[in-house]
């Protein structure tokens, strides 16, 4: 290939890696946020993923499948670059009790309520705020399995290959992590949380 | 541990998480759609789980502010001058 050919192709390849890196910005943000829960360190997390997306980008096969590579490489550095830097917490010495916590099981009523329904009594309260409370509150390792599932749906297969555990590691901390975030809700947005506020009132 | 198959509230419960992530299949997952065709408690549990899980998804996308874009947009144009990857 002459040198000519290979800057057009050169130049192709960087508008396209820019248009989708341009695209796909708010999410990977949102997601270095989620991971880091720090804006200084989410900037940085970001900066260096698509600095190795840059480099690796000749070992993407499918440009179809460029938004979970990208975020495989974002959840790589974060856990070699910040996670490792932190001591590593046992998952069983986290003393977890919250496995079943269920908000549904405190609020649903088996009888139909011809006054209301609690279960769209509680939505109609959560706040988008009263969910980012929450997801920060859980810690690693659930939070960033409930980053990659729930927030940025991720397949069980492609969480694990990102957080380089097996698929069953993955299953146990959704569900660690999903009841601990229901018990956060329920204890600060839930019914239970004391005497209810507007919505004017907790914005 | 997974239900060898779905024979009762509690099982059905144990594998909704997974159903609802699109990871269960099989004869549980036919099993479990029969169950909540016929289970007035179960299929509401699972309407409320869906929204939920519905709900934590929205929160995806971070308004990304001039400084962030600002640094993204000069990282993109450095790359342009660096070796072909």
């Amino acid at each position: 290939m002459s040198m000519a050919t290979e800057a057009v192709r050169s130049s192709a390849q960087h508008e396209w890696f820019a248009d989708e890196v341009q695209a796909l910005l708010p999410k990977l943000y949102g997601a270095a946020v989620k991971l880091c829960r720090d804006r200084t360190n989410a900037e940085d997390l970001v900066a260096e993923a698509l600095t190795r997306a840059w480099a690796k980008l000749p070992t993407l096969a499918d440009r179809g499948t460029f938004q979970g590579w990208l975020f495989r490489i974002l959840t790589n550095v974060y856990i070699s670059q910040y996670r490792a830097a932190r001591v590593r917490p046992e998952e069983e010495s986290l003393g977890v009790d919250a496995e079943d916590f269920s908000i549904f099981e405190r609020i649903h009523q088996p009888i139909l309520l011809w006054w209301g329904n609690p279960e769209q009594e509680f939505f109609d309260a959560l706040l988008r705020t009263d969910l980012q409370a929450a997801l920060d509150s859980l810690p690693e390792p659930y939070r960033s399995a409930v980053v990659l599932v729930d927030v940025y749906e991720l397949s069980y297969r492609d969480a694990g290959a990102a957080l380089d555990v097996p698929v069953g590691t993955v299953r146990s901390r959704l569900s660690r992590g999903r009841a601990l975030m229901q018990k956060h809700l329920w204890q600060y947005a839930g019914p239970g949380r004391g005497p209810v506020q507007g919505k004017g009132e907790r914005e | 541990m997974r239900p060898t198959s779905i024979t009762s509230c509690e099982e059905a419960i144990r594998v909704l998480a997974e159903h609802l992530d699109h990871e269960l299949g099989g004869r549980l997952e036919a099993e479990l759609n029969a169950h909540l065709e016929t289970c007035r408690s179960c299929c509401s549990r699972a309407e409320f789980e869906r929204e939920l899980k519905a709900r934590i998804r929205d929160l995806g996308a971070e308004p990304v502010d001039h400084g962030v874009a600002d640094r993204v947009h000069a990282l993109l144009r450095s790359f342009a001058d660096s070796p072909t990857p």
